[in-house]
């Protein structure tokens, strides 16, 4: 079943043109990354799927059915989602903070003990930390515990929105090889946004290139790098890839 | 914790139906000055000697407030000077009789005003006995011979259509009078920096002074009779009882029981029971049991925090569902926020005094303008404080798949819970300082003692309620910081900057 389909969707603010005729099917049970220029609406596309942003054309297909508007919150706990700088909740602890789902699905103490539990193990997180909050951790750790809380009801879609972006290169290094060992533990549709291009490559199979809201190629790493569409293309990877 | 928040709603909500429920009770009121309170002890307590139950609601800020309260039923008698109601409630611009104006108060308010006390608390001119002899001044027309006279006269006075203008065409009086506080009259006669001055006519200085009146022969000043007013409904045998005190009080004896007041030093009730003593209307020889001063205090706390507690724990449910909605409804929140700011910049006592024709006087109005009072720190901090929650987490809030509800529930609120609180203890804390007001409409409390000892100009009397007050603020706000530690986890309070 293909996951995610974006049918030929537009998405535009007042004047400003954020994403035009897209037309993309993403494979699925693989990671595709999407790489462009800041500004070029790598993460308004990535939004579409959740329904956090509406096109204002087109439609969207998720789980092979255009969204319903009327019901984002239920499809939204099928598909995992995290962000830039973590957004963990501050006045809850690293357990609640994952559980959170959870708990609200109704799922049983020991259910949610077990799934915590076996979360935190896969991304390193010692289990000492669970009753902590997320401000006594470090940049790196809440990243981790920010992968768990969207990974906790197994969604069959993932959503990264530069999730190690604010990262030193070190703990970044390390995150995307746990990134690596999840993606190969439990199979699923990632979509991941970034603007570092050697990222993209190391944890994607797959690549989207966007450029100033449109997409430019779409193809496997191998593919894209050896035949890039365009100028575009063949220099914003030289330009990525350089030094 | 939600338990026990039911169980204090219900335990204030039949704290404040006790204090509402005074079915058979004679609701005596007074003014807010020292006549006014020893006139209501009189009749409180010759009532109360003559086995009727009485309520006292003394301490009602001015004459409208008194007047409505009596027209709305919240008090069933007060004291009241007949020059007051011809000229302040009648606005009638001649004079009119005693009986003239006892038919129409009848007709218009179904109201009795009976017999007089007998003294006519009037303007009237005075200067020092010993000057008066020394110059043969007896009347008011004698004046006019005299025009070396220094006048030192209150600025109301000066300025009042029936006072000095009509004074001076009346008499034909020449002179050029200074405008002067009127509460340093008295020393600059003693000091003789003045000559002749405007006073009360039972003015308790007076005799401190030893002033003397000088007759106002051609009855340039209107009468002020003082008179207990009543519903026209009363029951017949206490209208009965009261006409006892018909002709018994002389300007002098007045005068003599305000000086026992202010000079003396001797409370209300003690003076009341005096004149009634020696007078000979009392028939029981019931002695006043006063209670002790703790108990008293311990009464006026509770109903304080009463009063306070029913306000803000009502403006918390008011306020904390429009901050909200004002928060999720972009475009009615200013509306909402304004509405709230606007209710507060009403002056206190003018929001009381709104509060009678509505609510009447007593617990009920207070607590109502309390409420008011609690809405605008709790709504704006309510919604500043959803407002302000960082995007990055209401966007993953939304994007993890979290409905409206528990957003709110799970995120919202218990990231807003610090300032909400903040607001809350705010509210509190003027709403303690704003009760002692309330003791004008006659809600009681810790204001209760500050009215009074303001009538009175009494220091140790207004501290008497001023120091609890002020300490109960204080111990609000150690409970709110107690609050605070228990329900906010401590890296989200706002430390202060070191």
């Amino acid at each position: 079943m293909t996951q995610i389909a974006l049918e030929n969707i537009s998405k535009s603010y007042g004047d400003v043109q954020a994403l035009q005729d897209i037309d993309l099917i993403f494979t699925d049970d693989v990671t595709t990354a999407v790489v462009g220029p800041s500004g070029s609406g790598k993460s308004t596309l990535l939004q579409t799927i959740n329904g956090l942003v509406r096109p204002s054309r087109g439609s969207v297909v998720v789980f092979g059915k255009p969204i319903n508007y009327q019901r984002l919150p239920e499809l939204r706990l099928r598909i995992g989602y995290a962000v830039q700088g973590t957004g963990l909740f501050p006045h809850l602890t690293v357990e609640t903070n994952i559980a959170l789902l959870a708990r609200l699905a109704k799922w049983d103490a020991e259910r949610i003990k077990v799934r915590t539990e076996e979360l935190m193990k896969l991304v390193n997180l010692p289990l000492s930390y669970a009753e902590r909050y997320p401000h006594e951790l470090s940049g790196g750790e809440q990243q981790r515990v920010g992968l768990c809380r969207a990974m906790i009801l197994q969604p069959q879609i993932f959503l990264l929105d530069e999730p190690f972006g604010a990262l030193d290169p070190m703990t970044r290094n390390e995150i995307q090889r746990e990134f690596l060992h999840l993606q190969r533990s439990e199979a699923r549709t990632i979509v991941l946004v970034t603007h570092d291009l050697r990222e993209a490559l190391k944890l994607a199979q797959r690549l989207v290139v966007l450029d100033r809201g449109r997409l430019v190629q779409h193809g496997t790493c191998g593919e894209i790098l050896e035949n890039p569409a365009n100028g575009f293309v063949h220099s914003f990877f030289q330009s990525q890839l350089a030094d | 914790m939600r338990t026990l928040i039911i169980f204090l709603l219900l335990f204030f909500l039949l704290g404040a139906r006790a204090l509402a429920a005074t079915d058979q009770a004679v609701v005596v009121g007074s003014k807010h000055f020292n006549e006014g309170y020893i006139l209501s002890e009189i009749i409180a307590q010759l009532l109360e000697d003559r086995g009727v139950q009485v309520e006292r609601k003394f301490g009602l800020g001015g004459t409208l407030i008194c007047f409505e309260a009596l027209k709305n039923g919240n008090i069933d008698i007060y004291p009241e000077y007949s020059g007051t109601l011809a000229e302040a409630i009648l606005q009638l611009s001649r004079r009119v009789s005693y009986a003239e104006l006892r038919g129409t108060l009848k007709e218009q308010f179904a109201m009795d005003l009976l017999d007089s006390f007998g003294f006519n608390n009037t303007y009237a001119i005075a200067l020092s006995r010993s000057f008066a002899q020394q110059r043969g001044l007896k009347k008011i027309s004698d004046l006019a011979a005299h025009p070396d006279l220094r006048f030192g006269l209150s600025y109301e006075f000066l300025n009042r259509h029936d006072g000095w203008p009509g004074l001076a065409q009346t008499y034909g009086l020449a002179v050029r009078p200074v405008g002067i506080e009127h509460g340093l009259v008295y020393q600059a006669i003693r000091e003789n920096k003045l000559d002749v001055t405007d006073v009360y006519t039972t003015d308790g200085d007076i005799k401190k002074f030893d002033l003397f009146l000088l007759e106002d022969d051609k009855q340039y000043f209107p009468q002020y009779l003082a008179a207990p007013l009543v519903r026209a409904d009363l029951d017949r045998r206490i209208k009965k009882i009261l006409g006892e005190l018909a002709g018994t009080i002389t300007d002098d004896e007045m005068r003599a029981l305000n000086a026992m007041v202010i000079l003396e030093g001797r409370s209300f009730a003690e003076v009341a029971h005096l004149f009634l003593s020696e007078g000979g209307l009392l028939q029981s020889k019931r002695q006043r049991v006063g209670e002790s001063k703790w108990v008293t205090l311990f009464y006026r706390t509770v109903t304080h925090l009463k009063l306070t507690f029913v306000a803000l724990v009502a403006g918390m449910v008011v306020a904390i569902p429009f901050g909200i909605l004002a928060y999720r409804v972009r475009a009615i929140s200013r509306p909402v926020i304004y509405i709230a700011g606007l209710l507060q910049t009403i002056p206190s006592i003018a929001l009381l005094a709104f509060m009678i024709p509505l609510f009447g006087i007593g617990a009920i109005p207070a607590i109502v303008a309390l409420f008011l009072y609690s809405l605008l720190p709790i709504l704006r901090n309510t919604a500043a404080a959803l407002f302000s929650i960082d995007p990055v987490l209401k966007k993953v809030s939304i994007g993890m798949g979290l409905t409206a509800q528990q957003r709110l529930r799970y995120v919202e609120l218990p990231l807003a819970a610090p300032t909400i609180l903040a607001g809350i203890r705010t509210a509190a804390v003027i709403n303690i300082g704003t009760a002692t007001l309330a003791a004008f409409i006659g809600a009681g409390g810790l204001g209760e003692p500050i009215v009074t000892g303001l009538a009175l100009n009494d220091t140790s009397l207004i501290l008497e309620g001023a120091i609890p007050a002020a300490i109960l603020a204080i111990m609000t706000e150690w409970a709110f910081e107690g609050l605070e530690k228990l329900m906010v986890p401590a890296h989200l309070l706002q430390k202060p900057t070191e």
